[in-house]
């Protein structure tokens, strides 16, 4: 009875995923240049908001530093299509390695550490990590590596712009991404991740290996992370260690509490808040008659001030979501 | 002159009704035992009293005064002094220091001094480790100093949470003894939760027995001892 | 010999800095089970009220103690306004061990949007106290300065004055009994919240007082003192985090170790080589070299 049930609910799942696909695909077509371009940028938030949703709203794992495990998958899948010529796609897959290896490493030290370690460790990875590149000359320094995954098969049309392009492949890789990651929660793993979060003691008497458990958490996270950093790259078009600031570590830790942190579906509503932001505050600016000093600097007071506001009065998220 | 005044009080305990209408009064001077098995709410009705629980519905006064929903910090300045249960002690610190802690917002330093001194012929052995680290005393020792650092904030009210528990039987003697003395001294009202029930009523005035919250019946301890009934049913021989 | 020397010299000067800021984490740690990593944003508006005061009056004296009045007060504001109400709110939840984690993330980012409004993201030179030419023995002239001397001697005072209150005076003892057992404290008569105010205050104070230091000798922008937070993060775990004597000694061990590497190995490499400190004590010694036996999972 359970598993039929779960059988139709899992359909259905697939189906709504699908669904979602078409919608946007014929949206994509009907807005202009600059929202196509924002709507890869939501895509590839959606993926960076599902890792920390994965880590955090599941696993109970804090990371400040995602950030820069995105900068690990960025560099990586550049590196792999510059210098070994990879097609797009494994340069993709690279990245996730990449920064899934990685990730492994750091989920080592994380799975026997929690709240302020875990935290000051993976802060620590965010503030360092990207500047390293500035002193490497194979990674590119300040100026960093361009990227090119090419242009849009000519099948597509004359019209088919670059963005319409960035946006096919980020919102492709999000969709199967989400998709993924919503199976992987509802499989035995997610099970342990959460039951290992309420009560670690009574999942560790139903035989769970809480270290182990949190280090798999860590490195599927910090893999999709990876991916999220090597469409950054993309829509940017390159990497260097500027693409990958602590603001952005912040930015989707702030995505993922404003998206309710445990909910999968919550992390289109992060991602959308987190790229209108900058939007409404230019907007805001420009009408206060702003300087550059408030233009550069609203986005950041907005965002922080939202994330304050609701880890202090929604630190579950919004009711709208909860179940 | 009526001490303590508790009328129909209500207190949760997490999503539990801990505590429920809940009346007695507890003359000045006196000493009650408050008996009950594990669970009955003892713990809670203290932790009301001294600020540390929201109260739900009802009322507690001393003096008149009403103690209910108060900073607990403010009702010990007032005199309303509750002892946590087993060994409230400090164990980061050292004894000197633990005593020291009631002392800091006193204004009248002389006494202070006084009242140290006085705790220290009270029980001469925390006199002899004074600059040792409250972890390395004994269970009873660490009940002793409990019991003296609230002394040192001039209790009018003394809420003692089970300092019978652990301890060994000759120690439980010592420190019930020690109480009673107490109150004569200082002319102390004593609300004394206990699950040893036999030897707190020997030394109280009154006992109230509660059970899952609720009051079962208050008496002149006395006469609850030799009541065979309610021997059976709550002191448990 | 004379290089052995003078790495540990320059590393001392460095490792003074990092103790400060570990000293102020280590200080809100102890009280509220929180690392502030708002600590950088409060001590870069310290620095900068500082720098406000130096540019009218060029005089850096008057700036300092007015960059550590300002710290202890935003300190005291930070405790009053956002982490009084975040304790009080203590939520259930996923994220509920966390939150107070991410809302002091959300202040640093708040602190560093509003220093970035006000005074702008250009790097700004501080006036130097004193020298930063090198001592001179006969021919010789060393890379440790006057400079690096007075934040050796200013850290040395600070440590001497925040030990002596804490282990002298009953705010001291209030302090640390507040920060030990919150309930037995205000079970004794003692005001906890209040208690607790100053003790984000003095971490504020410190925080200030690492900014103001370290600031002339490098360069202001709303961001400089980010690097200084994880520094003083790594120095705070080596000793332990709960320790003050811990974090002025961790500051010391991370500071001269530092030194080492990018005196002996590579100047790039300080960074890789704070990181690996960190994770290597957190592995081997989870309990700081100097800390107590406690576990890390509070």
């Amino acid at each position: 009875m359970l598993r039929k049930n779960g059988g139709r609910n899992q359909l259905r799942a697939n189906l709504i995923f699908i669904a979602i696909g078409i919608v946007l695909f014929l949206v994509s077509n009907r807005v202009d240049e600059l929202r196509v371009y924002q709507g890869a940028t939501v895509a590839v938030y959606v993926v960076a908001i599902s890792s920390i949703i994965l880590l955090t709203g599941y696993s109970g794992q804090i990371s400040l530093g995602h950030g820069a495990l995105m900068a690990v998958g960025g560099y990586a899948a550049v590196l792999s299509r510059n210098d070994w010529h990879a097609p797009v796609w494994l340069s993709f897959v690279v990245a996730v390695l990449a920064a899934a290896l990685f990730g492994a490493i750091l989920g080592v030290a994380a799975g026997r550490l929690s709240g302020p370690y875990l935290a000051g460790t993976t802060l620590a990875l965010a503030v360092g990590l990207p500047s390293l590149a500035n002193q490497f000359s194979v990674l590119g320094g300040e100026q960093g590596l361009n990227y090119d995954v090419g242009q849009p098969p000519l099948s597509l049309g004359q019209d088919f712009t670059q963005y319409h392009w960035y946006f096919w492949i980020a919102g492709l890789a999000a969709l199967v991404m989400t998709w993924l990651v919503h199976n992987v929660l509802g499989s035995r793993y997610g099970r342990n991740w959460r039951a290992a979060r309420s009560n670690p003691t009574a999942a560790a008497l139903a035989g769970i290996h809480i270290g182990r458990s949190k280090i798999l958490a860590f490195t599927i996270s910090a893999g999709i992370a990876g991916l999220a950093g090597a469409l950054l790259a993309m829509t940017l078009s390159l990497v260097t260690p500027s693409a990958f600031p602590l603001a952005l570590s912040f930015a989707i830790v702030t995505g993922a509490v404003l998206a309710g942190v445990t909910l999968l579906t919550g992390s289109i509503v992060g991602a959308v808040v987190l790229v209108a932001i900058p939007e409404l505050t230019d907007a805001l600016a420009t009408h206060l008659g702003g300087s550059e000093r408030v233009t550069a600097n609203l986005p950041g007071l907005m965002m922080s001030a939202l994330l304050i506001v609701s880890v202090l009065f929604f630190p579950n998220g919004p009711r709208l979501f909860r179940r | 002159m009526s001490g303590l005044v508790i009328t129909n009080l209500e207190v949760n305990h997490g999503a539990i009704r801990a505590v429920r209408n809940l009346s007695f009064t507890v003359e000045s001077g006196q000493l009650a035992a408050v008996i009950g098995a594990n669970g009955a709410g003892k713990t809670t009705l203290l932790r009301a009293l001294s600020g540390l629980k929201h109260v739900h519905a009802g009322n507690a006064t001393w003096h008149e005064t009403s103690i209910i929903n108060k900073k607990p910090e403010n009702l010990v300045r007032s005199g309303i002094v509750h002892v946590s249960d087993g060994k409230a002690v400090i164990p980061e610190l050292s004894v000197k220091e633990n005593l020291a802690l009631s002392g800091i917002w006193r204004k009248d330093k002389k006494d202070v001094a006084r009242a140290t001194t006085e705790v220290l012929d009270l029980f001469p052995i925390l006199a002899a480790r004074l600059s040792q680290s409250a972890d390395s005393l004994s269970g009873g020792e660490r009940q002793m100093l409990a019991i003296g650092r609230a002394l040192i904030a001039r209790p009018s009210l003394l809420l003692l949470d089970e300092p019978s528990l652990g301890l060994a039987p000759l120690i439980i003697e010592q420190i019930f003894s020690a109480i009673n003395s107490l109150r004569h001294t200082y002319d102390l009202t004593v609300l004394l939760v206990e699950q040893n029930a036999t030897s707190a009523l020997q030394i109280a005035d009154i006992g109230i027995i509660i059970n899952l919250g609720e009051l079962v019946t208050v008496g002149p301890s006395h006469s609850l001892l030799n009541d065979p009934a309610l021997r059976a049913a709550y002191l448990g021989y | 010999m004379e290089r052995f020397i003078n790495t540990i010299l320059i590393g001392i000067s460095g490792g003074s800095i990092y103790g400060l800021m570990a000293l102020a984490l280590v200080l809100v740690w102890r009280s509220t089970r929180v690392v502030n990593f708002a600590q950088a944003g409060q001590a870069i508006l310290s620095t900068y009220i500082g720098y406000v005061v130096i540019s009218h009056t060029n005089n850096y004296w008057l700036a300092f103690p007015v960059a550590v009045i300002s710290g202890a007060l935003i300190g005291a504001l930070v405790d009053i306004l956002l982490i009084r109400i975040m304790v009080k709110r203590a939520h259930q939840g996923p994220v509920a061990a966390i939150a107070p984690v991410i809302a002091t993330l959300g202040l640093l980012g708040l602190i560093r949007a509003v220093v970035g409004l006000i005074w702008g993201g250009d790097l700004r030179q501080f006036k130097l106290p004193v020298t930063n030419h090198g001592f001179t023995f006969g021919h010789t002239t060393i890379p440790f300065a006057p400079i690096n001397l007075l934040i050796v001697v200013i850290t040395f005072l600070v440590m001497l004055i925040f030990a002596l209150i804490f282990q002298r005076t009953n705010l001291g003892l209030a302090l640390r009994a507040s920060a030990y057992q919150p309930e037995i404290a205000r079970l004794s008569g003692i005001r906890v919240d209040l208690t607790r105010t100053i003790g984000w205050a003095f971490a504020g104070s410190a925080g200030a007082i690492a900014g103001i230091l370290v600031t002339p000798t490098n360069y202001l922008a709303p961001n400089s003192l980010d690097l200084l937070l994880v520094s003083g993060f790594v120095a705070a775990v080596i000793g332990g985090l709960e320790s003050l004597v811990g974090a002025a000694v961790g500051g010391l061990i991370l500071g001269i170790g530092l030194a080492f590497v990018l005196e002996y190995v590579s100047s790039s490499l300080a960074f890789p080589a704070a990181f690996m400190v960190l994770i290597a004590v957190l592995l081997v010694k989870p309990a700081g070299l100097i800390g107590s036996k406690r576990s890390r999972n509070a």
